[in-house]
C-alpha cells in the first residue's frame, strides 16, 4: 500500500521541509516584482484591502436591491449580483418553458427596465458590481453601460467584473447558450470593448471555481483555468487589433478555495506566477501590470456539508484565512446554510462578519505574504506549479481547451476525479468530520431558508408585459435587425448593438434568439 | 437483463455532480444507466424514459425548482403511457418539500446528504428486481 503522505492534488509531502527546499531568488522576489509569487503590490493589503464581496441576489430587482443596500450599509465594498437561471441561460421570464425558475437562484432580469431598478439609489462611479453571469454577459454589460448613462455615470467610471467566461460553462456550469466559437468572437467583443470604452471594468473572470466544485483537484482547477485565460487571450490577440497589453490588466481570475489549508495557499502563489510567466513569455507583454494575476474566490462551495451544518462556519473561516494568505484580491464567503438553502439574512451576515474578524482582528494582513520563505511553502508552490504545468501540456497536446471540450476530455478528467474523491470518503480513506467521523444522529437543522414568493415572478411577468406594451416597436425592429446584421460576419463589434437594444428596451430573450438565428446552440456531449 | 435507469436533468440548472456520481454508482452497482445530460425538458424526459424502456427515471435538482419540475415530469410520463416507471428525485432538497414530491408523484426522494449506497439499494427495491453483477 501506498504510505506517501499527500496533498489533495496528490501531490506527495516529506515529513518537514528545509533550506535545500526553497527555490532559487528569482522565483520568489520581494511583493510587487514580476513573477508576483508574493503578490502583486510592494504594499499587498495595507496599500489596498481585499475586497469583501458577498455573492447574492434573488427574486426580483426590488427585494436584490434592497438586499444589496442592506449589505452596503453593513460594510460590504462591493455588490456580487446572482441572476436566475432563465437570465443566465438567455429566456425571458415569460417564457413557459423556465416558469418554476424565475427568481429562484437570483435575481429575473428582462430588460433594462430590471437593471434600473436593481441598482436604483446605488451610486455606480462609487461602488464596483461583479455580476456572475457567461452566456449572456455581454448583454448584462450592455445593460450596466446603459443603467450608467441614465444615472449620469460615464463610462470611464464605472467599475466591476463580468464572469464572461463561457469554456467552463461548457464543461461544468451549464449555461452556454451557442457553440463555442461564436461565443468566444462575442466575448473577445467584450474585451475589446472594455479595453476601448470602459478601461475600469473586468471584461472577463475566467473561472476556476466551477471546476472545482465540479470535482477537479486544486492543481486541475489552476491548470484548466490558465488554459482557459491563454485561450481568451489568443481569441484577442489572433483578431490583431489589440496587443497583450492593451487588454491583459482587465482579465482577472476566479477560483474556490476549498480545506487543504497550504495547498490552497501554494494554488495562489504558484498561479500568480506561472500566470506571469505565460504573459511575458507567450504573449510578450511589456507591461508588468499586464503580468499580475487578479483573484477573486469564493471560501465554501463544495468543501461544505449538510451534516452538522454548524461545522461549516469553522470551515469557511479557515479557507478564508488560506485565501488571504494567498494574496486574493476579493472574496465571498459562504453561509454555512447553503448546502440546504439560500442562505438567510442571519447567516449571511455571519458569513460577512467571518471576513471582517480576519480582516480586523487578526492581524494576518498586516505584513504582505507572512509566509513567503517558509521552506514547506515554497517547495508545495514549486510542486503546485510544476503539476500545473504538467496538466497544461497535456491540454496542448490534446489539441487545445476547445477541442477537449468538444470532445469531452475535460469532463471525464473531471468526473473521474470527482468519484475519485467521493469514494476516498465513503472509504473512510478521507475525513469529513460530522460526515464520515464524529457523526450525530441529528436530522438535519429546521432552516428558515429563503422561500419564493410567487407574486414577485407575476411582479415580474406584469414589468415584463409593461416594457414590451410602452417602449418602441419600431425601435427594437431596428436595433435588432443591425445585430443581426452585425453578428452575420466576422469582424465588427458587436457590443455597440447590444448597448442599442438595451436602450430600446429589447429582452434579453430577444437578443439571444437573433444571435441563435445567426449562430444555433451548443450541443452537449454526455460523459459519465 | 439488469433494471434500466434514466438519470435527468430537468431545467436549467448545471450542476451535475451529484448526477454523474449516482449515475456512475448505478452502473457501478450492475443498472444499465443513461444519463440526459443537463438542461432537458419534461417531455424530452419522458420521450427518452419510453423510447429506451426504463425501470427507472431519477431526477437531480438543485436549483430550488424541484416540486414543479417533478410535477411536470410526473405529467409528461404518464401523458407518454409510461405510467409504470419509477420517479425518483434528488438534490438540495429541504425536508419540508419531501412530502410534496411524494404527493407530485416521487416514490423515493433523496435530499443532499443521502449515503449513495442507501440509494442504490432504494433503487434496487423500487425497481422491482436486483440488478445483474456484471462479470
Amino acid at each position: 500500500m501506498d504510505e506517501t503522505v499527500r496533498s489533495e492534488s496528490g501531490i506527495p509531502l516529506n515529513s518537514s521541509y528545509g533550506p535545500a527546499d526553497l527555490p532559487g531568488a528569482e522565483s520568489i522576489p520581494p511583493p510587487g516584482v514580476f513573477p508576483f509569487t508574493r503578490g502583486n503590490f510592494p504594499d499587498g493589503y495595507r496599500g489596498r484591502p481585499w475586497t469583501i464581496r458577498q455573492y447574492s441576489g434573488f427574486g426580483t430587482a426590488e427585494e436584490s436591491n434592497e438586499r444589496y443596500r442592506y449589505l452596503l450599509e453593513q460594510g460590504a465594498t462591493g455588490l456580487s449580483v446572482a441572476f436566475d437561471l432563465p437570465t443566465q441561460c438567455g429566456y425571458d421570464s415569460d417564457d413557459p418553458d423556465v416558469e418554476e425558475e424565475v427568481g429562484r437562484v437570483g435575481v429575473a432580469i428582462d430588460s433594462l427596465a430590471d437593471f434600473e431598478l436593481l441598482f436604483d439609489r446605488i451610486p455606480l462611479d462609487a461602488i464596483s458590481t461583479s455580476m456572475t453571469i457567461n452566456g449572456t454577459a455581454a448583454i448584462m454589460l450592455a445593460f450596466y453601460v446603459a443603467v450608467g448613462a441614465k444615472q449620469g455615470v460615464e463610462r470611464a467610471k464605472l467599475r466591476g467584473t463580468i464572469q464572461n467566461d463561457i469554456l467552463k460553462e461548457y464543461v461544468s456550469r451549464g449555461t452556454w447558450i451557442w457553440p463555442p466559437r461564436p461565443s468566444l468572437r462575442l466575448i473577445a467583443d467584450t474585451i475589446e470593448f472594455c479595453a476601448d470604452d470602459v478601461p475600469r471594468f473586468n471584461a472577463i473572470s475566467v473561472a476556476g471555481a466551477h471546476f472545482r466544485d465540479a470535482g477537479a483537484s486544486a492543481a486541475q482547477e489552476m491548470a484548466f483555468t490558465l488554459m482557459d485565460g491563454v485561450t481568451y487571450c489568443e481569441e484577442v490577440i489572433g483578431r490583431g487589433r489589440m496587443t497583450i497589453d492593451q487588454f491583459a490588466p482587465q482579465v482577472s481570475f476566479f477560483f474556490y478555495t476549498h480545506g487543504d489549508f497550504f495547498e490552497e495557499i501554494a494554488k495562489y502563489r504558484a498561479g500568480r506566477r506561472r500566470w506571469a510567466r505565460i504573459v511575458r513569455e507567450r504573449f510578450g507583454a511589456q507591461d508588468d501590470r499586464s503580468c499580475m494575476f487578479r483573484v477573486g474566490c469564493v471560501s465554501g462551495g463544495a468543501s461544505l456539508h449538510g451534516p452538522q451544518p454548524h461545522n461549516n462556519i469553522v470551515r469557511v473561516a479557515y479557507e478564508a484565512m488560506a485565501s488571504v494568505l494567498g494574496g486574493v484580491q476579493s472574496m465571498f464567503t459562504a453561509a454555512w446554510d447553503e448546502p440546504f438553502a439560500i442562505p438567510t439574512e442571519e447567516s449571511a451576515t455571519l458569513a460577512l462578519r467571518t471576513q471582517q474578524i480576519l480582516a480586523y482582528e487578526t492581524g494576518v494582513a498586516r505584513v504582505v505574504d507572512p509566509l513567503g520563505g517558509s521552506y514547506y511553502v515554497e517547495a508545495l508552490t514549486d510542486a503546485m506549479e510544476e503539476r500545473v504545468v504538467e496538466i497544461m501540456e497535456d491540454l496542448e497536446r490534446h489539441g487545445g481547451m476547445v477541442k477537449a471540450i468538444e470532445d469531452g476530455v475535460l469532463q471525464r478528467l473531471i468526473s473521474e476525479q470527482a468519484f475519485g474523491v467521493d469514494r476516498a470518503v465513503r472509504s473512510g480513506e478521507r475525513t469529513i468530520v460530522g460526515v464520515n467521523k464524529f457523526e450525530t444522529d441529528e436530522s438535519p437543522p429546521k432552516t428558515e431558508g429563503y422561500e419564493l414568493d410567487e407574486k414577485g415572478r407575476i411582479r415580474q411577468l406584469e414589468r415584463l408585459a409593461e416594457v414590451k406594451r410602452t417602449r418602441s416597436a419600431a425601435d427594437v425592429k431596428a436595433t435588432l435587425g443591425a445585430l443581426s446584421t452585425a453578428a452575420a460576419k466576422d469582424g465588427e463589434n458587436l457590443m455597440p448593438h447590444l448597448v442599442e437594444c438595451a436602450r430600446a428596451y429589447c429582452t434579453v430573450g430577444e437578443m439571444v434568439d437573433v444571435l441563435k438565428d445567426q449562430w444555433g446552440e451548443f450541443l452537449q456531449p454526455v460523459v459519465f | 437483463m439488469p433494471a434500466r435507469v434514466l438519470v435527468a436533468k430537468p431545467g436549467l440548472d448545471g450542476h451535475d455532480r451529484g448526477a454523474k456520481l449516482v449515475a456512475r454508482a448505478l452502473r457501478d452497482a450492475g443498472f444499465e444507466v443513461i444519463y440526459t445530460g443537463i438542461r432537458q425538458r419534461p417531455a424530452a424526459i419522458a420521450a427518452v424514459a419510453v423510447q429506451e424502456d426504463v425501470h427507472v427515471v431519477g431526477l437531480s435538482i438543485l436549483s430550488g425548482a424541484h416540486v414543479g419540475l417533478t410535477k411536470k415530469t410526473a405529467d409528461a410520463l404518464r401523458a407518454a403511457g409510461a405510467d409504470d416507471v419509477v420517479l425518483v428525485v434528488g438534490g438540495t432538497i429541504p425536508e419540508k418539500d419531501v412530502p410534496r414530491l411524494e404527493a407530485a408523484g416521487a416514490a423515493a426522494v433523496y435530499p443532499t446528504g443521502t449515503p449513495l449506497e442507501a440509494l442504490v439499494d432504494s433503487i434496487r427495491t423500487l425497481s422491482g428486481r436486483g440488478a445483474v453483477q456484471r462479470s
